[in-house]
């Protein structure tokens, strides 16, 4: 039973980074109808966006320090950071310490930006091509985003630690009568399941219960009538464009403590990613919400040893059986709307 | 003749003289001379072209006819190069078996997850076929380490049986052969100051290359192909006529896996070490880039693709800032340095962000590749004649 819960609690960081990203695909799929094959580098670049602050944070001058000396008798050059100096030693501590969270304020701006340009620049002239086509552009800018991280940030991934008050793990198990050390749980993984949850919470509200919401809602179900009424229905798609974007790099941005971020991180996600949009059902949100969830935590169950035992491998594959399956009988997914791309 | 026209045998005899030529034709440039880095007249090249133009020109069955876009047709390569493996393990040194075998596994896996993925089409088809390739990939890294070598590989060893071979006593591994003549003989000559490596290993290539583009242009031309193309302007009027097309998708989806097993294999023979990593997606996604990169659905297109990319990719990441250097002395120091630094990222090893750049060019404006490029240079120098002459009789008449 506690190693039941232990790989629910498991699986729900990594259904969350798999829920936000579907999330975003999916946004963008039923809004634009565009199949985004970068999306995954979305996530990629949002993780960057914090190895980008913790290297400005980390920016120092060199100077010399006439109180010591080297071994040979010389002043000691000392590398001070800019930040150090300007806030003193406790603050400077404070935001490198909190250089993570602190790095969404960066991500959302870049993020926004990354999207519109990307939307009105290149995914805006493929709205009329075919599908196979605008999987081909997406997976080309894919490449060049990825390769572009790769030359400014090397191929190694970079480790990018949590604030120290999150580093330590709850012992959930005693709260719940277990003995002690039976389900233990990182505190930062906690935070990165209520974070999804937050924004998960705050896209649906947003799109239910503003006015910009019920108009893409609109635009969403009937594009051309909408545009038909005098709304402006490309802009708003654009800024929803942005929005998946925002969702994606947070994700990522948010998970660097979990996972080291790499050049190729995106990718690894992106296909899992897929798999989960298209078992949630094509277009539906709170489909991809809830498959990114459940195929987090069955994936973990997978990997419980005694699961292996019987099945062995299956923690691999166990995704895209359950992929393979749902496609085969139920071609819509799970919480599809009937007729909406059931071919 | 061989059940072609007369312009395709033309076009047929031309490829296989080209392919006999190649040898001689890559290597232009003297040896030791400072365009010899060009050259690409060496056998570990060629022989990786010929097996490239293999795998596109059966991807190019598929999808070119089609318009199926698979994003798993790695997993054929890997199953091809493990039955390859496997053979030289087992059997015997020599390819043939294993050729075989690696054609009729790939063809195998092509039915399972053909019958399964075809199913469905469009996305769901590329993420069916992708879900299915990693899976393949997955599974050959962890459980069926005992089959596939897991992360190390799966190489002949000396110890192995071979039971169709001579006992072995050399104390090596045999060499890979074909009836005895070594896939790496390699007969070389010295002749107008240019070193030519006729290569027993890429003549198997580069013979099997064009007998499978032989095959793909007869399925081109036939009543099959027609079919299929049908298929790809419009499946749903071709269902309303009454006819079942699901048997034609397979056949070509099969075709096209028992091409890249074909290729596996011969990848596995020029190299005798299968690894997984042939079986990611990233390994999918360049068939994909070197068919849409030649000319989807034209004969010549994955063939000039699977050149072209091969052939940059091994010249690209020769040049490093030195020879960027070499090259711009000429200009001012201020734009020599700025030349360098702006090609810089592209060159050694940023040759997957040139290569990303490209294709995203070729599918934003040129979408029929490098073939509709050709065409599109070739009829402007057409056209000009004709501006001077009378205006087409195109307009309606009064």
């Amino acid at each position: 039973m506690d190693a039941l819960i232990l790989q629910t609690l498991n699986g729900l960081d990594k259904g969350s980074a798999y829920a936000l990203i579907a999330l975003g695909l999916t946004i963008i799929f039923g809004t634009l109808g565009v199949v985004n094959f970068a999306h995954g580098t979305l996530f990629m670049l949002g993780a960057f966006c914090a190895v980008t602050l913790q290297r400005i944070i980390g920016i120092s001058e060199t100077i010399i320090d006439p109180t010591k000396k080297d071994f040979l008798g010389n002043p000691l050059k000392v590398e001070v950071p800019y930040l150090q100096a300007w806030f003193g030693h406790d603050t400077a501590a404070a935001i490198t310490n909190w250089s993570v969270p602190l790095s969404l304020l960066l991500t959302v701006p870049v993020m926004v930006g990354i999207g519109v340009v990307m939307e009105r620049g290149l995914i805006k002239h493929f709205y009329k091509r075919s599908h196979a086509d605008q999987i081909l552009v997406t997976f080309g800018l894919a490449i060049v985003l990825q390769e572009v991280i790769k030359h400014f940030f090397g191929a190694n991934p970079i480790p990018t630690p949590a604030p120290a008050e999150f580093a330590g793990s709850i012992d959930f198990g005693t709260m719940l009568g277990f003995p002690p050390n039976a389900i233990v749980y990182p505190y930062w993984r906690m935070i990165y399941f209520l974070f999804s949850l937050f924004v998960i919470g705050g896209v649906f509200a947003f799109l239910q219960f503003t006015t910009f919401g019920m108009v893409v809602r609109a635009g969403m179900a009937d594009r051309e009538t909408v545009g038909l009424l005098g709304i402006n229905i490309d802009r708003r798609f654009t800024f929803m464009f942005g929005l998946a974007a925002v969702v994606a790099g947070t994700a990522g941005a948010m998970y660097t403590p979990i996972n080291s971020p790499n050049f190729h991180m995106g990718m690894d996600f992106l296909v899992l990613s897929f798999v989960v949009v298209v078992v949630g059902g094509m277009g539906s949100l709170p489909g991809a919400v809830l498959s990114g969830f459940l195929l987090g935590i069955l994936e973990s169950y997978a990997s419980m040893n005694w699961i292996k035992d019987i099945i062995p491998g299956i923690d691999q594959i166990i995704i895209y059986v359950i992929a393979i399956v749902v496609l085969l009988t139920r071609p819509r997914g799970l919480m599809g709307r009937k007729g909406v791309m059931e071919d | 003749m061989l059940g072609l026209g007369k312009k395709d045998l033309m076009f047929l005899l031309i490829v296989v003289l080209l392919t006999l030529t190649a040898p001689i034709l890559l290597n232009p440039f003297p040896e030791g001379s400072a365009m010899a880095q060009f050259n690409a007249g060496y056998p570990d090249l060629m022989q990786r072209i010929a097996i490239f133009a293999i795998f596109a020109v059966g991807f190019n069955i598929l999808f070119g006819l089609t318009g199926y876009l698979s994003f798993g047709h790695a997993a054929f390569i890997g199953v091809g190069s493990y039955a390859m493996v496997w053979m030289m393990k087992l059997l015997t040194m020599n390819i043939l078996p294993g050729l075989i075998l690696s054609i009729v596994m790939g063809g195998l896996f092509a039915v399972v997850i053909g019958y399964v993925s075809l199913r469905r089409s469009g996305i769901y088809f590329s993420i069916l076929t992708l879900a299915f390739a990693q899976m393949c990939f997955n599974m050959a890294y962890s459980v069926l380490t005992p089959i596939t070598g897991g992360e190390n590989g799966l190489g002949p060893q000396i110890a192995d049986p071979r039971i169709l071979d001579a006992v072995n006593t050399s104390g090596s591994v045999p060499e890979v052969n074909l009836f005895g003549l070594s896939m790496r003989a390699t007969y070389k000559m010295d002749l107008w100051g240019r070193l030519f490596q006729f290569n027993a290993g890429y003549y198997v290539c580069g013979i099997l290359s064009v007998l499978m583009f032989y095959l793909a242009l007869r399925i081109f031309r036939s009543p099959f192909g027609m079919m299929l193309r049908a298929i790809k302007s419009n499946q749903h009027r071709l269902n309303y006529t009454g006819l079942n097309s699901k048997p034609y998708m397979l056949a070509a989806f099969v075709i096209s896996g028992m091409y890249a097993g074909l290729a596996g294999g011969l990848m596995a023979a020029m190299d005798p070490l299968a690894g997984a990593d042939r079986m990611q997606w990233s390994a999918s996604g360049e068939v994909v880039l070197m068919v849409i990169l030649g000319g989807v659905g034209t004969m010549l297109g994955p063939v000039l693709g699977a050149g072209f990319i091969k052939y940059f990719e091994n010249i690209f990441s020769k040049i490093n800032d030195s020879v960027l250097h070499d090259w711009f002395s000429i200009f001012p120091k201020w734009l020599e340095n700025l030349l360098v630094g702006i090609l810089h990222p592209f060159v050694g090893q940023g040759w997957n962000l040139t290569l990303g750049v490209l294709f995203m060019l070729v599918v934003i404006f040129l979408p029929g590749g490098l073939i509709e490029g050709g065409q599109r240079i070739g009829r402007l120098f057409r056209r000009k004649p004709d501006a001077k002459g009378p205006a087409p009789a195109s307009t309606p008449a009064e």
